[in-house]
């Protein structure tokens, strides 16, 4: 079988990585895929721009969820420009399965990156400072 | 015993070389085609009607005084003769073409809905209808002020009988249901559904989708006012889809969309509409498609929809058997094929139905992952999303083996 279910795919599906939620995060988002019915949510803790602590819970298949594992595992302690910055390229690369030419599955992978840069920047909007206009 | 039987009267190795697509191999393997229920393969019979078409006399219909066009017409008027035959209608004129069967219902909706609904008036539907059946209900709601009822499902995924009793009454003016459930396999009691629509004075129209194209269907015997279907999902050509509707309540209803064709005299302001038909085929309609649809008729009647029926009908109790021994799988719907089609829909504990299918992908395995424009019914079945597989004319139990093999693989993959 199986390019898509790599070992560390189903190791991350049946042990996710900062899987739960946060008391009172300072973001907290989440995103459908309408076509599925995968949801993710994702929490974090900001201070001084650092992302200090990140969790996630979701439905869906392992796919989305092992995605969501990895990439909470990547983004902990880094700058909010820093996980601005963390494409969709990088985030293939990480899980490291080919679904470049798959248009389905891809939308399973990259919801987890969705939840996570609009969180990210809808807290962005909601702590613009006059000088930043 | 039952595969020599069965190979005796129903020669699927035979069928099977009718259908170019299924001669394939996907990832590697031979392909198990699993998603009829979406939409079927086509036999070769039906790709050389479409190419014969536009080799030899594509042109437009009910319009050229040339030999193409006469040739097209007549093609075209004789798929719809095919088609109402198919179905025992009391007159081809009753036969309208769609572009599917989605169309067909929304025909119905708009032409007799808006003509005959207004607020107060209730339609009774059931909570197993695909999206197709609901929406263009809960449209007309809006803009009528009708309400919606729902006929619930039991455990088994049979209609809960006594909520039609409950539910139906002098206000309902419509019963809106499907035959065979795309989810569960369900077959409905339509002429049941029928006599107690009628004795209500409602209109009954039956989403017939899942049915015709997999046993026989006889709208008079079910007693019926509109029933719809696909060519696409019966080995024709995707694009046309089936409206009958008796012949009264059509000449009654106004016309659906404007335009060429459906019209008789037309001035600046003003226009008499054409007789049904036509009054309802607004546009260059999809003659070619029509025309292979007529073929795929053909094709289907030449095997007998009753030995496919049967055949399907033996693979369906060898699949559910099979399934049922897999650990941690769950069937929804009819557990033994009284009453019930070849859709089968499951989910496996711990494994999303997205991995089951595209894990059973790349065993060469097609089934369908989601919720199978049946999110209501998935809402009640507790279930984000389901797998399925459906089984048509050309399926195989050795396919409904790889399916099993392919299931378990992935079990255990994930356990």
């Amino acid at each position: 079988m199986d390019d898509l279910y790599r070992e560390i795919i189903i190791e991350h599906h049946k042990h996710p990585h900062n899987a739960g939620v946060l008391e009172n995060p300072d973001i907290s988002h989440e995103e459908f895929n309408p076509l599925c019915g995968d949801r993710v949510r994702i929490d974090m803790y900001i201070k001084s721009d650092i992302i200090t602590d990140i969790r996630f819970q979701g439905r869906g298949c392992a796919i989305s969820q092992a995605s969501a594992s990895m990439l909470t595992d990547e983004i902990k302690g880094k700058s909010l420009d820093e996980a601005k910055a963390f494409g969709k390229d990088e985030l293939l690369d990480l899980i490291g399965i080919p679904l470049e030419h798959n248009p389905v599955r891809i939308k399973c992978a990259l919801l987890s990156l969705k939840t996570l840069k609009v969180g990210i920047y809808t807290y962005i909007g909601e702590h613009l400072d006059d000088e930043e206009l | 015993m039952t595969t020599q039987a069965a190979l005796s009267l129903f020669d699927v190795l035979s069928i099977r070389r009718d259908f170019p697509i299924l001669q394939q191999e996907i990832n590697g393997k031979p392909l198990a085609f699993l998603d009829s229920a979406a939409s079927s393969q086509k036999p070769r019979q039906v790709i050389d009607c479409l190419e014969d078409y536009y080799r030899r006399y594509n042109a437009n219909v009910h319009r050229g005084v040339y030999k193409l066009s006469e040739q097209a017409t007549f093609a075209y008027e004789r798929a719809r003769g095919k088609v109402g035959r198919f179905i025992n209608a009391y007159s081809h004129k009753e036969i309208i073409f769609t572009r599917n069967a989605t169309e067909a219902i929304n025909l119905v909706a708009r032409s007799w809905g808006d003509a005959n609904l207004r607020e107060g008036d209730r339609i009774l539907l059931s909570v197993m209808e695909h999206h197709a059946n609901l929406i263009p209900w809960q449209m007309l709601a809006q803009r009528t002020g009708a309400q919606l009822d729902f006929i619930r499902v039991d455990d088994e995924g049979r209609l809960v009988m006594e909520d039609v009793d409950r539910l139906l009454t002098e206000q309902t003016k419509l019963v809106a249901i499907t035959h065979q459930s795309n989810v569960l396999g369900t077959v409905n009691p339509i002429q049941e559904l029928a006599l107690r629509a009628h004795s209500f004075g409602a209109v009954i129209m039956v989403d017939a989708a899942q049915s015709v194209p997999h046993m026989p269907v006889d709208v008079q015997a079910l007693n019926v006012d509109f029933l719809t279907f696909s060519g696409h999902k019966m080995c024709a050509p995707t694009g046309i889809g089936i409206l009958w509707g008796r012949r009264s309540l059509l000449e009654a209803m106004p016309p659906f969309l404007g335009g060429g064709s459906m019209i008789k005299i037309v001035d600046l302001h003003t226009t008499t509409y054409a007789d049904v038909p036509a009054r309802f085929e607004a546009g260059t309609p999809a003659i070619a498609e029509a025309i292979a649809l007529g073929e795929a008729v053909d094709y289907l009647q030449r095997i007998g929809l009753d030995k496919i029926q049967r055949h399907e009908h033996e693979l369906t109790a060898y699949a559910l058997d099979r399934l049922s021994t897999i650990e941690g799988l769950t069937i929804y719907g009819p557990k033994t094929t009284e009453m019930r089609g070849g859709s089968i829909s499951f989910t496996l504990d711990m494994v999303h139905p997205h991995d089951v299918a595209a894990l059973l992908d790349s065993d060469g395995i097609a089934v369908r992952a989601g919720h199978h424009c049946c999110q209501p019914l998935h809402t009640l079945l507790d279930v984000p999303a389901t797998t399925r597989a459906s089984f048509y004319l050309y399926n195989t139990q050795e396919e409904i083996d790889r399916l099993a093999i392919g299931l378990e693989r992935t079990q255990k993959l994930f356990a």
